[in-house]
């Protein structure tokens, strides 16, 4: 018998994500005013939104499309009867003193997505995250505190309201992420799911996609929860990744010298890498929600929910298993071609225009990528059409043209676009797999250099590649550059 | 019914100062308003669905189309305080 040493208790991570997305519409959500970002202080205000007595609020019912297709993309069940709640608090960001939000009823709920994180091995290891709900709220206002670029130390503030009616989804996890990894992994698929959705823009540093985090840690094994902390200000993936790291070991180190958890929110500090009591006493928010009596239920019809369930484009998730099983991308490569919906379209044209799957994703994500990124264009915007990149990739399949001769026409198929197979024509640059054509070449290169040629006949091998570039030379790039090798290798050594 | 100490809370949450008279006067006077409504508490109201509007009206929406205001100027001017294009607010305090 064997006793065992002590075992050092596992701590694991409770995590879920609260949401809040701006919703694109051209209009505030309960009024005509422009929902335009940068625009002067109170440009964008009008009785409605700034809380006027007697003016009645109107449902958007581009907000509701929005809403109830996010709802569907995440696998929710929409109500059949939902409504508008009055959620009180007290506060100059807020011009009515109450927020329109929906408490009890929302317009979704019940729903899931599906993550997907590359193991060691690059296999894609899969997980369903719970959405808990999904509802429709107003956005507050801006403040600007004067005197002091933090509320403490200011002498008085200034409130911009352009931004007050703004339309919100809040998207509500269930607690069902363990590490920074999966949250953060969470967070991006929900806005790649509603970019696809053409519903938000998901740009965090313009504050249109924000995430708090609740996190709580409890010893493995244990099934209630340990006390959650709320963590704010994370403005990027990579940043609520860190922060929940940040977070694990403090709580576990607390934990373990046998402290105990304050339930509180905390800030993320960017600079410092760590985050920070906010000091605000917990609990005591009492918003005494009531039904919003200026807005009638919202009642989504079959027939309705059918439509817009019809518009609904191929999803990532969907779009990743297509790739990864009938297609035969990897993992990896699939992910990153249907991060972006453009891309996506445009790598699934070029299929239809028959080229070969594997060939037309490296040139996408390589040469395309790398000029996409450099000119900040869109592939929509590029002149390249995917008939020509499919073009491209049948020339170079079929043996046409070497892969650095394409390399070398793509910038002007990038910029002028065209048929790839007319300007390979049109410059000449048809590979040469003519093995007399190509041994003359090799026969004159031989003849220049006949002190590389002892060399090489001497031992230096390495030589190889010299002779290689100049046959290359000599055939402006043309000659086809296996069979360059081979018959190279061939004279070089007779 | 209403006690003192509710009293005191919700003022709090309405961001009200009442002195400890105001107070006492408004405990016996909510006091008495919600009394004449307990009165509704009468009905048998368990087979009855909540009601949260009086008019049967559902999907009241509208076409997402820009209308900028155009007398801004005066939401501006009805404000207390006004600073250029900001409305001015007194000093913050953070939640206590």
């Amino acid at each position: 018998m064997t006793t065992a040493a002590p075992v050092k208790t596992q701590y694991e991570a409770v995590i879920g994500l609260e949401t809040h997305v701006q919703l694109k519409t051209a209009t505030k959500i309960f009024c005509n005013c422009s929902t335009e970002f940068d625009t002067p202080p109170n440009q964008n205000v009008c009785p409605i939104c700034t809380g006027m007595p007697g003016v009645l609020p109107v449902l958007n019912r581009t907000v509701l499309e929005y809403a109830v297709k996010a709802g569907l993309a995440l696998q929710c069940q929409i109500a059949a009867y939902s409504k508008f709640d009055r959620k009180q608090y007290f506060y100059p960001d807020l011009p009515k003193n109450y927020q329109i939000s929906q408490y009890d009823l929302p317009i979704a709920e019940h729903g899931w997505l599906e993550i997907e994180i590359p193991d060691s091995d690059g296999k894609p290891m899969r997980k369903r995250i719970g959405i808990t709900r999904l509802h429709m709220e107003e956005d507050a206002g801006k403040l600007v505190h004067a005197g002091s670029d933090r509320l403490s130390g200011s002498t008085y503030s200034l409130v911009d309201f352009n931004r007050t009616g703004v339309p919100l989804a809040e998207i509500v996890s269930e607690p069902d992420m363990r590490s920074g990894r999966e949250a953060a992994e969470y967070a991006q698929e929900l806005r790649r799911i509603l970019r696809y959705l053409g519903v938000s823009d998901g740009n965090m540093q313009e504050g249109s996609l924000r995430c708090d985090v609740n996190i709580s840690v409890r010893p493995v094994g244990q099934s209630e929860f340990g006390t959650k902390v709320e963590i704010k200000n994370m403005n990027s993936f990579n940043a609520i990744q860190r922060a929940i790291e940040y977070e694990i070991e403090r709580q576990t180190e607390a934990l373990e010298s046998g402290d105990r958890i304050i339930q509180e929110t905390r800030l993320w500090e960017e600079g410092a890498q760590r985050t920070i009591s906010m000091r605000v006493k917990e609990g005591s928010s009492d918003y005494r929600y009531f039904p919003e009596p200026d807005l009638g239920p919202i009642e989504v019809t079959a027939e309705q929910l059918k439509q817009w369930q019809s518009e609904l484009p191929e999803l990532p998730a969907q779009k990743r298993r297509h790739y990864e099983d009938e297609l035969g991308l990897s993992a990896y490569d699939a992910r990153v071609i249907t991060d972006d919906r453009a891309i996506a379209e445009y790598f699934e044209a070029t299929l239809a225009a028959k080229a070969n799957p594997k060939l037309a994703a490296n040139w996408i994500m390589g040469d395309i990528s790398a000029y996409l990124n450099e000119n900040r264009v869109s592939i929509t915007e590029i002149a390249l059409q995917p008939t020509a990149l499919a073009e491209l990739v049948q020339l170079i399949e079929a043996n046409t043209i070497s892969n650095k001769i394409a390399k070398d026409i793509l910038p002007e198929l990038l910029t002028k676009g065209g048929s790839a197979k007319e300007l390979v024509e049109k410059k000449g640059l048809i590979q040469i797999s003519d093995t007399s054509v190509i041994e003359a070449a090799i026969d004159a290169v031989m003849a220049a250099h006949p002190d590389e040629l002892q060399k090489y006949r001497g031992g230096k091998t390495k030589l190889l590649g010299f002779f290689v570039g100049q046959v290359m030379k000599q055939t402006s790039g043309r000659a086809d550059p296996k069979l360059t090798n081979q018959l190279l290798a061939q004279k070089l050594n007779g | 019914m209403i006690d003192r100490e509710q009293v005191h809370k919700v003022a709090h949450l309405a961001r009200l100062n009442l002195t400890p008279e105001e107070e006492e006067q408004f405990t016996t006077q909510l006091g008495n308003i919600l009394g004449y409504f307990e009165q509704l508490n009468e009905l048998d109201t368990s087979q009855v669905e909540p009601t949260t509007r009086a008019i049967d009206v559902s999907n009241v929406t509208r076409a997402d189309i820009t209308k900028p205001y155009e007398n801004r100027e005066a939401i501006l001017e009805s404000a207390p305080n006004r600073e250029g294009e900001f409305f001015r607010v007194p000093q913050i305090f953070s939640e206590e």
